[in-house]
């Protein structure tokens, strides 16, 4: 019964730290950037949606096209402000930049949001259903299920779709990409722009069973990189892997151990993950070409 | 213009600026006798127990202002100073010595954490200024051992509230193996301390002592445990953000047991975070605004709506703990900085030890501080209360 309650709360989770993971790998492979605001950007989602939804009343549905398309648009603008100055002169300091737009936007909703976690009520959190003599909450089924629709869908749209085909061109050679007329600038802030909303739609999901706080999505971002380290950063398939073997592993731990020592475990087995297998779970070794 | 003039000239300046200054510092002499007399308070304005800070606030304030309108202590009126310990220690810590040290408070009254409380004890006796909890319940705080003890508290004692909650439980629910969930801090294990103490003596078993993090959202396995163990009621510690994460993973596992629980998920939006089963919940308070109150009690809940418009009546006192608790400690402070004649805390210490009698809001206090006791309450001074909707009323039995 134990064991069952921790799989389903660790695939939960897990595919959660997989979707906000694969936001860091659609940004490194189109720009061999990363949004470490990622944690805070999902924090956005879950706030903006709770604003809409519960503070000014409007339809659910709407509130959560809303605070998507804003998630979106802060995205676009991390990557012109905190990456594209640095990127673009070969510097490192998108590094920085995107830690601390990440803690600016915290602190900023953190002033206007309020000091107080708040509840985010959904129908689909309140009561549990008997799944095989387990109580689970229909959200706990969501979640998962949304965080491998997602995935699903970013393969078939990079493959299938032209604007898809055109993001792999500029993983693949950005000069190249230039030469065939894409527009490698439009294509990185649009792989930002993804990256966001991916992480807002984390947050809306979690929402109801979280809380929404300003900081609610600091260990997460910390958690979500680790995840995409340990599953490879230059593999979908592999970010989500780890994400849900990650989710997993935290549940069992909490499960058997108690949540005293979820972290400290946790954490050390990334490291040992990333001693045994440098390059993640399924990712490849970048090769120089001399 | 020959030396001789000039040095003339210079007595004459030079006795003229003896002159200023002798006046500026006359003058300043002055108004430092009109300085009001500064206390400090340090507990959580923000973050999961907002709530709890905003009540000892609004306590001390009517208190203070009741103090002012009749012309301060020693002539000299009572400033309030706030500082947000962020319900962290080590800002606990920083808060506590700059008001001591910048702002010269002659007391400083703690929030709900007893983490924090705990953390600023050493910083109060070390600087010799009294230091009231007005609402952090921890036994260490004021049972410390230091001697002298700048520690006073106008509040529960964990000792004392795990006692009442294992009768309350046994009493009401007929428990016989009780599952204790406490959050993993030092306030959590002053209550295991207290509540393996307290069972014991009641000679009823524990089903498991289980633990949680303050930032931990799911607790189903640890209450998943304490069913399998045979736990018939939970003893609940907690603040309203953790709290409320146990009574929704309560809440998951589809187990129906009742729960009695410290007071800590009173200082946050525990129905707003727990949902409909934070109703269930049954815990402690110092006092309630409702019922027949004492003349006092009368004239503080009507200071208190005339002076925040969101109180219309007692239901609208949410926490009535740190309100009640931070304006009995307000008026113990004053009339021990009266009976002292100065703010020297070591004074203002032995005046609290040897205080008379003090007809307070949630009791009337005879001799309520002893050099052996720095607690001015007792178990007699415990209701039982639970959640109607976001209000806090006292359970019928």
């Amino acid at each position: 019964m134990l064991i069952a309650l921790a799989l389903v709360s660790g695939f939960g989770l897990g595919s959660m730290y997989g979707l906000l993971a694969l936001g860091f790998y659609v940004t490194y492979s189109v720009s061999g950037t990363v949004n470490f605001a990622q944690g805070s950007s999902m924090m956005l989602g879950a706030v903006l949606c709770y604003s809409f939804a519960i503070t000014f009343g409007l339809n659910p549905i709407l509130s959560i096209v809303l605070a998507l398309a804003l998630c979106g648009v802060w995205g676009a603008a991390v990557e012109r402000v905190a990456v594209r100055p640095f990127a673009s002169r070969g510097s490192n300091g998108w590094l920085m930049a995107t830690v601390a737009v990440g803690i600016i936007l915290e602190n900023v909703t953190l002033f206007l949001f309020g000091k107080e976690p708040r509840n985010y009520p959904s129908v689909l959190a309140d009561n549990p259903v008997e799944i095989a003599g387990i109580p689970v909450l229909p959200l706990q089924l969501v979640i998962p299920a949304a965080g491998l629709v997602i995935a699903l869908a970013l393969h078939l749209v990079a493959r299938r779709t032209r604007i898809g085909k055109a993001l792999l061109a500029v993983m693949q050679n950005p000069d190249a990409a230039r030469l065939m007329g894409i527009d490698v600038a439009r294509a990185i802030t649009a792989s930002y722009a993804v990256s966001t909303i991916f992480a807002g739609i984390a947050g809306i999901l979690i929402a109801p069973l979280f809380n929404v706080s300003s900081d609610m999505g600091t260990l997460f971002g910390i958690k979500a990189f680790a995840v995409a380290i340990v599953g490879g950063i230059t593999s979908a398939w592999g970010v989500v892997l780890a994400g849900l073997c990650y989710g997993l592993l935290e549940a069992m731990i909490t499960a058997f151990l108690g949540s005293t020592y979820t972290q400290i475990l946790t954490f050390a087995l990334v490291i040992v993950a990333l001693a045994l297998l440098p390059n993640g779970l399924l990712g490849n070794a970048g090769t120089k070409k001399v | 213009m020959s030396t001789r003039d000039i040095a003339a000239r210079g007595g004459n300046w030079g006795r003229l600026a003896a002159l200023s200054v002798a006046a500026l510092i006359a003058a300043t002499g002055m108004a430092r006798a009109d300085e009001p007399i500064k206390v400090g308070q340090i507990s959580a304005l923000s973050g999961g127990s907002a709530k709890s800070g905003e009540g000892i606030t609004r306590g001390l304030t009517i208190a203070i202002d009741e103090i002012n309108a009749a012309g301060g202590v020693l002539g000299r009126k009572i400033e309030l100073v706030r500082r947000d310990d962020e319900s962290n220690p080590s800002k606990g810590q920083l808060a506590a010595r700059e008001l001591i040290d910048q702002e010269k408070v002659a007391a400083l009254f703690g929030g709900i954490d007893s983490p924090v409380a705990l953390a600023i004890v050493p910083i109060a006796n070390q600087s010799k200024t009294p230091f009231f909890s007005v609402w952090a319940a921890a036994t260490p705080i004021t049972r410390n051992g230091a001697n002298p003890n700048f520690v006073f508290r106008v509040s529960a004692v964990d000792a004392l509230v795990d006692k009442a909650l294992t009768n309350y439980a046994t009493k009401t629910f007929n428990a016989k193996k009780l599952g204790l969930m406490l959050v993993n801090n030092p306030w959590g294990e002053s209550n295991e301390k207290g509540l393996t103490a307290a069972a014991k003596d009641k000679g009823i078993g524990l089903a498991g002592v289980e633990k949680f993090e303050e930032s931990d959202v799911d607790m189903v396995a640890q209450l998943t445990r304490l069913k399998s163990a045979g736990a018939d009621a939970i003893i609940l510690v907690a603040n309203a953000a953790p709290g409320a994460q146990v009574m929704k993973s309560l809440q998951r596992t589809g187990w129906n047991v009742p729960v009695v629980s410290h007071w800590g998920i009173s200082g946050g939006r525990f129905p707003e975070l727990a949902g409909p089963g934070a109703q269930k919940v049954e815990f402690v308070q110092t006092y309630s605004f409702f019922g027949k109150q004492n003349p006092v009690g009368e004239k503080v809940l009507a200071e208190l709506k005339a002076k925040y418009p969101d109180i219309k009546g007692p239901a609208d006192v949410v926490p009535p703990v740190g309100v009640a608790d931070a304006y009995d400690a307000m008026h113990l402070v004053a009339l021990a900085i009266a009976k002292a004649g100065s703010t020297d805390g070591d004074k203002v210490r032995q005046a609290l030890e040897n205080l008379d009698r003090y007809q307070g809001l949630i009791k009337t206090y005879d001799h309520p501080f002893s050099a052996s006791n720095h607690d001015a309450l007792s178990e007699n001074d415990y209701i039982m209360v639970h959640f109607v909707g976001a209000q806090i009323q006292p359970v019928t039995n």
